[in-house]
């Protein structure tokens, strides 16, 4: 076994543009669910309607690359508008159908054939965001980084060097944002409605409309992420925007701690990194045939290692109920209630 | 749990000497005379109605649940809803603080109409209530949920809770809600998650967290519910100290002591209907209402047991013996 190139495969996940991607989203879910009690389980939608908000814009209609952004963030907050606007003055879980359904229609929309010149249908849009590398001021080229104790491969292009650059600060940028909202009185507002929406109410809030707020603002994270998958990738496909994508951000944002502002980076973080290594290690199990062909061979080794993800989380909802960063008082005060 | 938490502390001292030692203090009560020359007879016209309840009607499939011709409850005093289970006491609390909707109807708080308001609008104008099952906000700590209720906060808009325009604003909250909780003999228990308070101190927090709302009436439902005798004791005495400070309570109460102790003026609900209004020393005797409580057909000993006079128990043995011997014969 190769235990350096488990590491660095193992570290280079964890510092990923799929680790931010998921961040970003889990981040907004985070808001949703952690601090409002919305339960949103078609965050994917939202990441969809960013990405394709941007490649609609910009490849089929020519928009510089900024205004596309623009038009992504808008299309989230329209989204949010829409799907909020019928369901939130119902109970929790009309907005959990109502969301799960809506990211399959989305996707459903955008891959029709019919749509094929403005939306790509199944093929999608590629190549709307050369822009993105032409602001890079690295050489895309050049290697950065190096090796760590000669060992454990930390070198990057140029060009993936920048995409984790913005990555990470839009990161930071949306903890930052987080941080001083959920500290604020509209934060503590979003706590009381988790709690409890009618108490919120007697005490003279509008509930609906911080929910709302809370929709557009989880919405809009969602979308920032899914547009940075478009630009990271330099293309949107319709199948990348499927319901899992909802799932394994609500993984993330379980694993980190709900209702923590950091929760969902280190989450995050750790499902990319525990799926890294779950597959270099049966790989090359499979691989050195330690291993045997039959009881697994390496095209299984894909679906195994999400079985290992599964069996992760209910370990940590057995020995550690409240996420990394959770207080276990709250979960002791979840089971009296 | 917090070894001096009142609930255990109040009942400690009223074990050791009885009500005479609890912390009560006795408050001025400005509606001694609001009521002189009021008619106690169902939608009687008060001075200074704070709230007019006129034709409120609600029903549930084929149940009238709610059927109120007209109500008037005085500004400035304590008045209580009573009733027999299922009277609609709660349905009527919920409309009219706009948690449910009428049929129809009209509601008016201080001089404004507030059929067709929201709820929060209704709270925020000064209509403030409580639940009959405490509703806290478990995984908040018991200053943030005082903290909450402060009315009108800038920081509580989604911008500005981005800046820092709001942090004077929140320590003047801050050091209101400790204000208040110090008056509830809370403070020590500022940083606790509210989920871990006992039912008692759930209520406590409760109140003090109405208080926080700056309210003119507020409507507590069932706020002795499950709440032991001495706690009881010092909920009155926060009761009373509200009336002194000039604002109108409205409750719904079960126990007969409770009611007689602390209200000016006593509304009964039976069946959805307002059957009695009066002064809580004259409701007991009230035909109507005996008859609510007991059925049309009861003895005089069960009167007694409404009016509160509790009847001596060989009494008592003896009335169980006359009613069976009539029956018998």
């Amino acid at each position: 076994m190769d235990w350096w190139a488990i590491i660095s495969n193992t570290l280079r996940a964890g510092i990923s543009a799929s680790a931010i991607i998921y961040a970003l989203a889990a981040i907004g879910l985070n808001l949703h669910f952690g601090y409002t009690g919305l339960l949103n389980f078609g965050q994917v939608g939202f990441m969809a309607a960013g990405a394709y908000g941007l490649g609609i814009t910009t490849y089929t209609y020519g928009w510089p690359l900024w205004a596309g952004i623009l038009a992504g963030l808008a299309a989230g907050v329209v989204l949010a508008l829409l799907l909020g606007a019928p369901t939130l003055r119902l109970r929790a879980d009309y907005l959990a159908i109502v969301t799960i359904a809506a990211g399959e229609i989305i996707r459903i929309i955008v891959r029709a054939a019919v749509l094929r010149d403005v939306t790509g249908g199944s093929n999608g849009l590629n190549g709307f965001a050369n822009d993105f590398q032409e602001w890079n001021p690295l050489n895309p080229s050049q290697q950065y980084g190096g090796q760590l104790f000669g060992k454990v491969n930390l070198e990057y292009t140029g060009a993936d060097l920048w995409e984790l650059i913005v990555g990470a600060a839009l990161v930071a940028l949306s903890v930052f944002v987080m941080w001083l909202l959920v500290n604020s009185p509209w934060g503590r507002v979003l706590k009381s409605i988790r709690e409890d929406e009618d108490a919120a109410r007697a005490l003279g809030k509008n509930v609906f409309r911080f929910k709302m707020q809370s929709l557009i603002l989880g919405g809009t994270f969602g979308a920032v992420a899914g547009m940075f998958f478009a630009v990271s990738n330099n293309s949107v496909q319709p199948d990348n925007y499927s319901t899992p994508v909802t799932f394994f951000a609500l993984t993330a944002a379980i694993m980190g701690g709900l209702g923590r502002v950091l929760g969902p980076v280190v989450g995050s973080a750790i499902f990319w990194m525990i799926l890294a290594f779950t597959d270099n290690i049966l790989r090359q199990s499979v691989g050195e045939g330690y291993i045997p062909a039959s009881i697994m061979d390496s095209v299984q080794v894909g679906q195994v290692r999400f079985m290992l993800v599964g069996l992760l989380l209910v370990l940590l909802m057995v020995f550690r109920p409240q996420g990394i960063f959770g207080d276990k008082r709250e979960i002791a005060i979840d089971a009296r209630k | 749990m917090p070894a001096s938490d009142p609930d255990t502390e109040f009942g400690r001292t009223a074990g050791r000497g009885g009500a005479a030692a609890l912390r009560v203090e006795a408050w001025d009560n400005p509606a001694d005379h609001a009521f002189d020359g009021v008619e106690p007879r169902p939608g009687s016209a008060k001075p200074d109605p704070i709230l007019i309840a006129d034709g409120v009607e609600r029903t549930f499939g084929g149940i009238r649940a709610v059927s109120v011709d007209h109500l008037e409850v005085q500004r400035g005093a304590i008045t209580a809803l009573i009733g027999p289970n299922g009277a609609g006491k709660t349905t009527f609390f919920n409309l009219l603080t706009a948690f449910d909707r009428p049929d129809h109807g009209n509601v008016v708080f201080d001089g404004q109409p507030a059929s067709g308001q929201p709820s929060y609008a209704l709270a925020s104008k000064g209509m403030v209530r409580t639940f009959q099952l405490t509703k806290v906000l478990a995984k908040m700590s018991v200053l943030d949920n005082m903290m909450l209720a402060a009315q009108a906060q800038t920081g509580e808009s989604m911008w500005r809770g981005l800046l820092h325009g709001w942090r004077g604003q929140e320590s003047d909250v801050r050091a209101r809600a400790l204000d208040v909780l110090e008056r509830f003999n809370m403070v020590h228990m500022q940083a606790e998650f509210a989920g871990a308070l006992s039912g008692g101190q759930r209520k406590l927090l409760e109140m003090a967290r109405s208080m926080m709302a700056d309210p003119k009436l507020i409507m507590l439902d069932e706020p002795m519910a499950g709440v032991n005798p001495a706690l009881t004791q010092s909920l009155l005495g926060h009761v009373k100290r509200l009336r002194s400070e000039g604002i109108t309570v409205m409750f719904v109460e079960h126990d007969m002591d409770v009611v007689r102790d602390i209200s000016d003026w006593v509304v009964v609900m039976a069946e959805g209907l307002i059957i009695a209004e009066g002064p809580s020393d004259a409701i007991g005797s009230n035909q109507a209402v005996v008859d609510a409580y007991l059925g049309s057909s009861h003895s005089a000993l069960t009167e007694e047991i409404i009016l509160g006079q509790v009847p001596d128990p060989d009494e008592l043995a003896d009335g169980v013996r006359e009613s069976r011997e009539g029956g018998d014969g």
